[in-house]
């Protein structure tokens, strides 16, 4: 594995592109998933391998975004179709042995939709003797019925003479949601919907029997997701650099070094890439300012200092699939002329950066990094730089003065990094996301990735969906899909007890969003108009029960947590606003209290120095924008109703909604 | 030719054309337009910390700041309305809401910018609660006091003490509303890098870094009966002290100046202009036997400015050996109004107070910095007064300052020549000691424009020049404001390293940009332009005196004949030289 790599080599190993022919099991061990116990289960199966003779191989993956049902495992061996399994534990890692692995059948209560369309539909071309039917209950409102809908089918097979080419089995989720009984056929793969128990017999006779689909059944999903930046991420080995090639990976790369920088910038162009680190900048305007900077030394950074709080995309990224922001390093490299890149990552995240700095080396092994790249007469080479726990230091000039060593406070700009950067050297900063998503791009070229999301921003974004929603995950969605369907289609609404009030996107620098506009199409454009922002992709959900000036509060500790001191808007502004909401969720608040609010949080928007202390009031005024009948609840209610909250915030019983008081 | 880059902008509608690169804020000012601002000191880099001189820009959403936005070609500015005005006072209010509501016992009482903004913007209540951290003063290195809670975080006191004198001394700490400045490493400032030059107050805007006021202890001395109270003035404080009375910076102010002293009470008024003869005397004959004979490390660099040889014997302690040994003006004033003066007037010396008007911070902490500054069995000074403290005594003493009339100093220590009073310019010890050494080599006088030394003269940071001295080169280096010494210092490293030949025999390093007309203790407010005025002030007083060589000060000639015998002798040695020891901050 010492021999560096040239286009052909490349090509060779691309080639050997591993088909659904060949067994594996994969186990989700990113950060997520060993929490919840996928070591553990990565060992069983280890275990298991030893004592048995052709046992598949296990493969290490990183997170699908699935957290939700997390440890998660993929099992694909002959005769079956290959099944996504979630909420392995020791128990169900038993069962799938005894029963998948060597008994031929799929497990009940863990299978799992894939959550993207490609690789369900990849699951389907996987012939097998056997038909298999996955049923699951989507709402619950009277009792689960899966178990009486698997009971229903099975007596229906056996009935119709069908036994034993077919299993009915319980699923975990088949990726649609509220939408009664959902039947997936396999490997037909044909989602029912809404089905009712006199429809079962009809089912088994037209379609299992005779593979006839009946259409008014048929499942028409609202949305799906489209995964670019997480194309690999649960597929490939993080730590396989050969894997990532076979997977498609460093052909971008091999595209890109054979023709000019500006070819490269053109294709960005045409792809409408914005940053994704929440800002949405142009991302070719970035590197051709960075590019046409004066300077010989100009550097490159990967921004991945992920702070918000309950935002894991860049973490899940990084943990699943490290090369293809390394290679999105390297293509900016080679469009702006660097000759050093840094990943910046968070000290926080540990396994991020075992694997980016294993993914360094493999590359460095390979000569994807250091001189003469494939042979381009390119020299690159990237380092990490971890990041001690600021918040600000994901800001860009606090970021690049951490890396020099200094204090990380953010800099007035002009001058730009793309001018003055990095030890005053030409530097372009780049979140995580957007590397990722670059690295696609080069690949498959900027009309491919301007063909997803709206014209104003393209592509697809990745969201970390967490709060009080059933399935708390990462999507990865076009641009423009609606807050409503990313909530409700995709991650399941609400759980049951209450009704979605609100939805936070943009970690602490954002806003809430009302139920009412959910139907907003998510952009940088759509959000800001909200009075939210785009951000890096938090979303959290909130229900009836969660008090917005508790959540206003929340969010803006954090900030004035986070602030690092340096200028005044954002260092008192931010402390005495929390002081005042602090007050005011005391009961001891003014009418006049909400003027100050708003007075003080616009003169932080406006004065402050960096995004953070800008954007550090939008919790508040965007909580009072739209709720701000909670907040006279409390200077109306005093210290009774504050009172009153506290003991149902302490009981964890439902708070009195505003409309009681 | 080439010509300067200038771009053309409007700013509140009105043209504007300066230099490319202009700050917006500077460019308000061309056209009579002041944008209130806390945190930028016309002297230093913007910290964009404050938030108020935010502007409006036409076609975009955000308020960049005027302290670190460039005026553009074809920008369209709004630094006032009605929605800024707003902001503003929200900031301000904000500002105030974490500050110690003490303005009537501050050092910064009437000069303060905070308060100033303040009263501009009619901040009639606090409609933002109060609250500040109760931090304890710093009060442990005698020359300057840290008033945390004061501290509104603008960090040009930072900025000074790393960026402009390299010290370091000075940093923020914690995060949030606990960001407080304050020593790196939370230590005291005795025990940190601090150098005491007292730029940090100098640039303060409020009254969190002040000097140490000593103006009571002057007070009580001067009426003590028991106690014969004498004065020397500095150089630089002559052309500075009339700012704080409305006069122009360097309006020479020097006779009234005795003048005032005698009324409120010295007995005796001395001039340290005259001392700075003396040590130029023993300066440039150590620089003779030095570069002439070969007695002793080239080069020889100047060791008169307090907070140098503190900054040389905590990080160049390698140039130990090339120090004058020649004590500063100050400590040679000192010891001679103790010993020589007393002997001649008869006047027991433990009953002599001698106060010392200084521009300058570190001055107060060179009282005691070895015990050679107790040379005549006394302190040699007893307390220093900077030229601040002094405008407060002078008000406080209810004296018409500006309406009394010249008078002269006290002979027999205060007569003083051209060379003494350019010590409190930047390149001034080194003219002065040129001119000297010049005749002890050649046994002439310079004559004409030659004794004006023009290449050591002006603000650059790092000034060189090889002068001829009776066929033989004289390489000389200036230096001021700590961060250009080590270029000057690095050279002479690497060459002695290469055993190449020296790059300097003479160099001149004074902590402060400027040199003592822009020390820690000068009236606030300093700007190169004001630092131009005050040199100008001194080269003038420079090119009035009758006398223009300190060996040739008829009252330095009359002290060798009377009493010290020859520079550099045994008595000269033991009552006007000292020395220097390592002192490293950082042990390895």
């Amino acid at each position: 594995m010492n021999a560096t790599y040239d286009s052909a080599t490349l090509d060779q190993i691309a080639a050997d592109a591993p088909t659904l022919a060949q067994p594996y099991l994969r186990v989700g061990l990113d950060t997520g998933g060993i929490a919840a116990g996928s070591l553990v289960i990565h060992e069983f199966f280890t275990a298991a391998a030893k004592k048995h003779h052709d046992f598949p191989p296990i493969k290490r993956v990183g997170s699908n975004g699935l957290s939700w049902a997390d440890p998660l495992l993929e099992v694909n061996v002959d005769g079956l179709p290959p099944t996504l399994y979630g909420a392995v534990d020791e128990t169900a890692a038993q069962q799938i042995l005894d029963e998948h692995i060597l008994g031929g059948k799929l497990v009940d209560d863990h299978a799992l939709a894939y959550p993207n369309e490609a690789q369900a539909r990849a699951t389907v071309t996987k012939s097998t003797e056997h038909t298999f039917v996955l049923v699951k209950d989507t709402s619950c409102d009277d009792g689960d019925k899966t178990e009486f809908f698997q009971f229903a089918l099975q007596e229906e097979i056996k009935r119709q003479g069908l036994d034993p080419s077919v299993q009915v089995v319980r699923a975990l989720d088949l990726g649609v949601q509220d939408e009664g009984v959902v039947l997936r056929i396999l490997p037909a793969g044909i989602t029912y919907a809404n089905v009712l128990t006199t429809q079962v017999a009809d089912i088994v006779a037209r379609t299992i029997k005779n593979g006839e689909v009946v259409a008014e059944l048929q499942h028409q999903a609202s949305v799906h997701q489209q995964r670019i930046v997480m194309r690999n991420c649960g597929i490939v080995d993080p730590e396989d650099i050969d894997d990532y090639i076979r997977h498609g990976g460093y052909a971008g790369l091999k595209q890109a070094l054979a023709a000019p920088p500006e070819t490269c910038l053109a294709t960005l162009k045409a792809s409408g890439l914005r940053g994704r680190g929440g800002a949405g900048f142009p991302t070719w305007m970035k590197w051709k300012l960075t590019r046409e900077a004066p300077g010989a030394i100009k550097y490159v950074i990967c921004n991945a200092d992920e702070g918000d709080p309950g935002a894991f995309m860049d973490r899940s990224v990084l943990e699943g699939d490290p090369h293809a922001v390394l290679e999105g390093l390297i293509l900016a490299a080679y469009a702006i002329g660097a000759t050093t890149g840094y990943f910046y990552i968070r000290a926080e995240y540990p396994m991020a950066i075992e694997r980016v700095q294993k993914a360094i080396a493999a590359a460095r092994n390979a000569g994807l990094l250091g001189q003469n790249i494939l042979g381009s007469g390119f020299d690159f080479d990237a380092k990490v730089r971890l990041g001690a726990g600021a918040f600000v230091c994901g800001e860009e000039t606090a970021l690049i003065a951490s890396i020099e060593g200094k204090r990380g406070s953010p800099s007035p700009r002009p001058p730009y990094p793309s001018v003055s950067g990095l030890w005053e050297k030409p530097t372009s900063i780049n979140n995580v996301e957007t590397l990722a998503a670059a690295s696609a791009i080069a690949a498959r070229g900027g009309e491919w990735y301007a063909g997803f999301g709206t014209k104003e921003s393209t592509g697809t974004k990745v969201f970390a969906v967490t709060g009080k929603v059933k399935h708390a995950q990462l999507v990865e969605v076009p641009m423009g899909t609606k807050l409503r369907d990313i909530v409700f289609a995709l991650c399941g609404g609400t759980h049951d007890v209450f009704d979605i009030k609100a939805i936070q996107t943009g970690g602490p620098s954002g806003g809430v969003i009302p139920e009412k506009l959910l139907d907003t199409g998510v952009s940088y454009e759509a959000l800001k108009a909200l009075g939210s922002i785009m951000g890096s992709g938090g979303m959290l959900v909130m229900d009836q029960s969660d008090c917005m000036v508790d959540v206003a509060k929340f969010y803006l500790k954090f900030c004035v947590d986070e602030s690092c001191g340096k200028c005044a808007p954002c260092r008192v502004g931010g402390f005495q606003l929390l002081q005042l909401i602090d007050k005011i969720a005391r009961g001891n608040g003014k009418p006049d209290d909400l003027d100050l609010l708003r007075r003080i949080s616009v003169a932080m928007q406006k004065a402050s120095l960096c995004g953070l202390g800008q954007t550090a009031a939008n919790p508040v005024l965007s909580t009072l924008k739209y709720f701000e009948d909670e907040y006279r609840a409390y200077i109306e209610g005093g210290r009774a109703y504050a009172r009153k909250m506290k003991q149902a915030r302490e009981a964890g019983t439902p708070k009195p909604v505003v409309a009681t008081v | 030719m080439i010509k300067q880059r200038t771009v053309k902008a409007t700013i509140d509608g009105q043209s504007v054309e300066v230099p490319y690169g202009t700050s917006i804020l500077d460019a308000a000012r061309q056209a009579c337009i002041e944008i209130p601002v806390l945190c930028k000191h016309p002297d230093l880099p913007p910290t964009a910390a404050c938030g108020l001189c935010i502007v409006k820009l036409k076609d975009n959403a955000k308020l960049p700041r005027a302290c670190a936005t460039p005026l553009e070609d074809g920008m369209d500015v709004v630094t006032h309305d009605h929605e800024l005005r707003e902001i503003r006072r929200s900031v301000i209010e904000l500002i105030l809401s974490n500050h110690p509501n003490e303005c009537l016992s501050c050092g910064r009482n009437g000069s303060c910018e905070l308060q100033t903004l303040a009263a501009e913007f009619g901040i009639r209540q606090d409609v933002i609660k109060r609250t500040v951290r109760d931090l304890p003063c710093d009060n442990s290195n005698g020359s300057i006091v840290l008033d945390f809670r004061k501290c509104i975080k603008c960090g040009r006191c930072v900025t000074v003490c790393q960026e402009v004198q390299n010290v370091w001394a000075l940093s923020f700490l914690e995060r949030g509303i606990n960001t407080r400045m304050a020593p790196a490493g939370d230590i005291s400032l005795a025990e940190s890098p601090c150098i005491k030059c007292g730029q940090c107050a100098a640039h303060c805007p409020t009254g969190a870094i002040v000097e140490r006021d000593d103006v009571s202890l002057v007070t009580a001395a001067i009426e003590d009966p028991a106690k014969f109270c004498t004065v020397q003035i500095a150089p630089s404080v002559r052309v500075a002290i009339g700012e704080e009375f409305g006069l122009p910076p360097g309006t020479n102010l020097t006779k009234k100046l005795y003048a005032f002293m005698r009324r409120i009470g010295f007995r005796a008024v001395f001039d340290t202009n005259f001392s700075a003869d003396l040590t130029i005397v023993e300066e440039a004959s150590e620089f003779v036997e030095r570069f002439a004979h070969g007695k002793g490390e080239l080069p020889l660099i100047t060791s008169c400015c307090p907070a140098w040889t503190d900054f040389m014997e905590k990080k160049h302690y390698d140039f130990i050996d090339n120090f004058s040994s020649a004590k500063s003006p100050q400590q040679m004033l000192g010891v001679m109004a103790k010993t020589y003066f007393a002997e001649t007037q008869k006047i027991d010396p433990a009953t002599i107070f001698q106060v010392s008007i200084m521009p300058c911070t570190a001055k107060k902490y060179e009282l005691e910095r070895t015990d050679e500054m107790m040379a005549s069995g006394f302190h040699d000074v007893d307390v220093v007064l900077t030229t601040r403290e002094l405008a407060r005594l002078i008000k406080q003493s209810g004296i018409d300052f500006l309406a009394l009339p010249d008078e002269e100093a006290d002979s027999i220590l205060g007569d003083y020549s051209g060379a003494g009073t350019i010590f409190g310019v930047t390149g001034g010890v080194m003219e002065a000691a040129l001119r000297t050494a010049y005749h002890y080599v050649t046994g002439e006088n310079l004559e004409g424009e030659a004794i004006n030394f023009e290449a050591v003269r002006g603000l650059d940071g790092v000034k060189e020049a090889a002068i001829k001295v009776a066929g033989t080169e004289v390489r000389i280096a200036v230096a001021h404001g700590l961060s250009h010494v080590e270029q000057v210092l690095n050279k002479v490293r690497a060459a002695r390293e290469s055993g190449a030949e020296l790059p300097y025999h003479f160099i001149e390093v004074m902590a402060c940009p400027g040199g003592c007309i822009g020390g820690g203790g000068q009236p606030y407010g300093v700007t190169n332009a004001v630092r131009q005025k005050r040199i100008e002030g001194l080269y003038a007083d420079d090119r009035d005196c009758a006398v223009r060589f300190s060996h040739e000060n008829p009252e330095i000639k009359r002290l060798y004949e009377d009493y010290l015998g020859k520079p550099l002798s045994e008595r000269a040695h033991q009552l006007l030289h000292t020395n220097y020891k390592p002192r490293p901050l950082y042990k390895n």
